[in-house]
């Protein structure tokens, strides 16, 4: 059983015995353990957590991913499986040190079937290749996070990741029918397969979204989907948020089913417009993005319809976009907002909840009242058709005492997410970061089966230890569970409640 | 106990604006570590490791100022791998400008890590002696055109006698250009008349090594610009403008190069100063950056920046003047990094492709990303060069298209190369020479 606490320091001898067993599987290329360049791997997007690993390795094949894990289990060393690294929660954090297994050397679409409407894909692959991929013959693969231009399908189904365009065609799980899985015992093994219909357990269903702790997928098999016909994208204006928070209720009270509403508020704006000057009015309080496809017949009334309930929520302006390039544009400034939040502080957080929609005006109203009450602003930008808000707090990590307010001003958020009858994580997943939030939602009785379904797949707890769960004691008793003070815990930065 | 999270402690507060060696990459803390711009960096593309990314750099170079890790061999091998293409600058949301970072890395890298006497030799070389002297540049122009047409560089390369040079100089070998004979290495007229309705009186750049290797590009330029009504004026005081040394490292000749530029171009009382090789152009349009600590010069060099025109960007200003010949071919286009990246310059070429009758311009994928030349990287870097470059091959193959049409002649001579080493009978020319055919046709 994995145990951190009686983890011995690698010596140097030991460290070389390891490194030239793991060049023996993936080449000395593939292997990397000077400190300076382990240090870029440090974090993910979201940079208030780091920790260094031992080593990076760059498999190519799954199995060369059952070796190293392999590897891992004989020598007792945690390992995690890491893609782009655009992932916000900290998921593929060497928390404990370690193995990172980048899969970014196996990023092949494999196979391509036109007929069946699906692809053949291994990890690596970043998320809008495979629409660049199928896009000739009219295909593209639907959920669409925000850092689809870099993050890997292997990160998404990890994280069950979402998108824009989830309230229509649903999140990644809703896309992935096979998976070829290393279990977190070097075993390699196929979950699911090639059809809309798997007989027995639904293992795709369950791995997918498991965090990087039931094992490491090296081979995807995704739905592909038929272009729309037709796609219309309006830009609706707002003179004050709580009557864009009443035009999104609006929208989906009149029966419309848009394939994306999205709400960006006034900082936003100003961030995406002096990063690519996309088009949103910058005086704005807030605008709603909102998208509708499918077949051109009925559009243009749907389109309507949207543009009204808009107007009776009090939106000064209504738009459609003109062409194609505006439209690509408006999303531009959508998908790029976290990194322009670059123009405006040298670093943020973006939280995850979830709410009802028709708590919308209530919660944005109160999470402002946080952010400011710690001292801190906030941009927010997100999925307000699904009630999945993105609150980032902006915040500047050289200042002292910061990072302490910015994890205590989340804190409440989440709690006032869970209050109202949301969750903490829509999309991004728990990873190092909500994992002591858990308890906001589950009973000890809920974790305790998550903890033995993990147990089922991950008994030895090596496979990306410290995620998922809560690491203090009383929350959850049940098998191995990490827990040591973080680094930011013990210099006084954060505290755990 | 081990694997211990890692818990240095958060980086000191900096006393000041952070910097290496005096130049400023306080721009690193616009990074907010998004990763947006992985996917578009092709040395991250090839080799998947993120010391090899922007981001990662970046995170390098914050790191080697705030003193968290020093310039080791290692370091300087990440950001020496860099080709300075700006593909990243482009799809970052946050406005970090990378390429100042990545310059400052170099220069710092060039100060404490210079290498061995052969790299010395080889910077001294080119940046010391043969870019800041016009007439050495010529003379070796000279020797090489000898070397190619008495027929000793095919023998060398017949008989297998390349093989044994030493080092990475076969490599370098197979990228000479072919030089022009002496008639096509001779200035320019110092002032081509604008033809029809005058437009406006404009200073051409004749650029150090485009001067001698495609001095029929130039020509070609002066001559489509006086189609369009633009007087063509070219300084004879003119040199080198420094770009290849500001990417290379050698920061203060580069400053140097950038005060004799500006004063040779002052004199010609031009409303522009047209560029047509993109590394020149974007570096010339960040003077006013680079010399911005210059008292005395800070103000010239912003006026001079903002006077730079690449030729592409001028001749789009308008419908180009008629009539155009038809020339019947197909075509496809490669943007130069320091076009489309270094000046934000995409659909300038393509309008002015789009007005030559019976041209067929088909696209070509990953047209925006580095061919491998990326100033002197061909030289320096020829194992991720040639990867590159067959990549970009590869891509313009799979177009079928009879040329491909770019704008500069490190990437001309690059892909040529590519092809040649390919045995595709595809053509690389410049953009000035298509316009220059379809008004001589």
């Amino acid at each position: 059983m994995y145990n951190p606490a009686t983890m011995a320091a690698l010596t140097a001898t030991r460290k070389r015995e390891l490194r030239r067993a793991l060049e023996a599987i993936v080449g000395a290329p593939g292997v990397l353990s000077d400190p300076d360049e382990l240090l870029v791997y440090e974090s993910d997007g979201l940079t208030l957590f780091r920790a260094l690993a031992d080593f990076v390795v760059f498999p190519t094949s799954a199995e060369q991913v059952s070796a190293v894990v392999g590897l891992a289990n004989r020598e007792r060393m945690p390992f995690v499986a890491r893609g782009a690294g655009t992932g916000l929660s900290g998921g593929c954090l060497p928390a404990e040190g370690g193995l990172v297994l980048s899969l970014m050397r196996m990023n092949r679409v494999l196979e391509v079937d036109y007929e069946n409407h699906f692809a053949v894909v291994e990890p690596g692959l970043v998320n809008l290749h495979l629409s660049w991929t199928v896009g000739p013959r009219g295909f593209y693969y639907a959920p669409d996070p925000s850092s689809q231009q870099a993050c890997t399908l292997g990160g998404n189904i990890a994280n069950n990741s979402g998108g824009p365009h989830t309230l229509k065609y649903g999140v990644t799980t809703n896309h992935v029918l096979g998976l070829e899985v290393v279990m977190p015992d070097g075993e390699i093994v196929w979950l699911g397969g090639r059809t809309r219909e798997a007989s027995g357990y639904d293992l795709t269903g369950v791995f997918v979204g498991s965090e990087g702790t039931f094992g490491i997928a090296t081979k995807i098999v995704v739905r592909i989907l038929k272009k729309p016909q037709a796609v219309r994208t309006v830009l609706a204006v707002f003179d004050q948020i709580d009557q864009a928070s009443a035009a999104v209720s609006a929208i989906i009270a009149r029966g419309l089913v848009p394939a994306a509403v999205e709400m960006i508020d006034q900082l936003t704006i100003q961030a995406v417009e002096d990063a690519f000057g996309c088009g949103y009015p910058r005086d704005a309080a807030a605008a709603l993005l909102v998208e509708l496809d499918g077949l051109a017949v009925g559009m243009e009334a749907q389109a309507a319809r949207i543009v009204e309930a808009c107007r009776d929520a009090g939106a000064r302006e209504v738009r459609a976009a003109r062409d194609e390039a505006e439209r690509q544009l408006l999303w531009k400034g959508r998908k790029s907002a976290f990194g322009a939040y670059g123009r405006v502080s040298p670093a943020y957080m973006v939280m995850d909840g979830v709410i009802p929609r028709t708590k919308l005006p209530y919660v944005l109203r109160r999470v402002n009242e946080i952010v400011a009450a710690h001292g801190l602003r906030v941009g927010n930008v997100f999925h307000a058709g699904d009630g999945n808000l993105h609150p980032n707090i902006l915040y500047d990590p050289r200042t002292p005492g910061e990072e302490a307010r910015v994890v205590a001003a989340g804190a409440e958020i989440m709690k006032l997410c869970a209050e109202v009858g949301g969750s903490i994580s829509g999309e991004h997943g728990i990873g190092l970061e909500k994992s002591d939030f858990m308890p906001f939602i589950f009973s000890a009785a809920d974790l305790a089966l998550m903890q033995r379904l993990k147990n089922a797949f991950n008994p030895t707890g090596l496979c990306n230890p410290g995620k998922v769960f809560p690491t203090k004691k009383s929350c959850v008793e049940v098998g191995p569970v990490a827990h040591r003070p973080h680094a930011i815990e013990e210099k006084g930065l954060a505290q755990r409640f | 106990m081990a694997h211990t999270i890692e818990e240095r402690a958060p980086a000191p507060a900096p006393a000041g604006p952070l910097s290496l060696h005096g130049l400023s990459v306080e721009g690193v803390n616009q990074c907010v570590h998004c990763g947006l711009c992985l996917a578009s960096c092709p040395t991250f593309a090839e080799l998947g490791t993120e010391m090899d990314s922007p981001r990662g750099r970046i995170f390098l170079i914050k790191s080697l100022a705030e003193g968290r890790v020093a310039l080791t061999e290692g370091t300087a091998r990440h950001l020496s791998l860099c080709l300075d293409c700006r593909a990243c600058e482009t799809v970052c949301p946050a406005g970090v400008p990378y390429g100042r970072l990545i310059e400052a890395a170099k220069a710092a890298i060039e100060r404490e890590r210079p290498g061995g006497p052969g790299r010395r030799a080889f910077r001294w070389l080119n940046f010391g002696l043969l870019l800041g002297h016009p007439r050495l540049l010529a003379l070796a122009a000279a020797s090489l055109r000898l070397y190619q047409a008495s027929g000793l560089q095919s023998l060398v390369r017949a008989s297998g006698l390349v093989r044994l040079l030493p080092g990475t100089l076969p490599a370098w070998e197979a990228l000479l250009p072919a030089m022009p004979a002496a008639a096509g290495r001779v200035p320019l007229p110092p002032l081509h008349p604008a033809e029809g309705a005058r437009r406006a009186r404009v200073a051409l750049l004749a650029g150090c090594v485009q001067s001698v290797v495609f001095g029929a590009h130039n020509r070609a330029t002066a001559r489509v610009l006086a189609k369009n009504g633009y007087e063509v004026v070219v300084p004879a005081s003119q040199g080198c403008c420094g770009a290849l040394n500001a990417h290379g490292g050698d920061h203060a000749r580069a400053l140097e190069m950038a005060r004799r530029t500006i004063a040779a171009f002052e004199g010609a009382r031009a409303e522009a100063v047209v560029v047509n090789t993109s590394g020149c152009g974007a570096h010339m349009k960040a003077y006013g950056h680079l010399l911005g600590g210059d008292p005395a010069w800070a103000a010239r060099a912003r006026r001079f920046a903002a006077s730079v025109r690449d030729v592409a960007e001028l001749l789009a200003q308008a419908p180009l003047r008629g009539p155009l010949a038809p020339v019947p071919m197909t075509v496809t286009y490669h943007d130069p990094c320091h076009v489309v990246h270094g000046q934000k310059i995409r659909d300038e070429p393509r309008r002015l492709l789009a007005q030559i009758p019976e041209l067929t311009v088909v696209d070509l994928a990953e047209s925006d990303w580095c061919c491998g030349s990326a100033g002197l990287y061909n030289l320096t870097e020829p194992e991720m060069a040639g990867r590159l470059l067959r990549r970009k091959v590869g891509h313009v193959l799979a177009t079928g298209a009879e040329a491909v049409v770019t704008a500069n002649p490190g990437c001309i001579l690059q892909i040529q190369q590519g092809l040649a080493a390919h045995g595709a009978p595809v053509r690389v020319l410049h953009i000035v020479e298509i316009l220059d055919r379809a008004y001589h046709a």
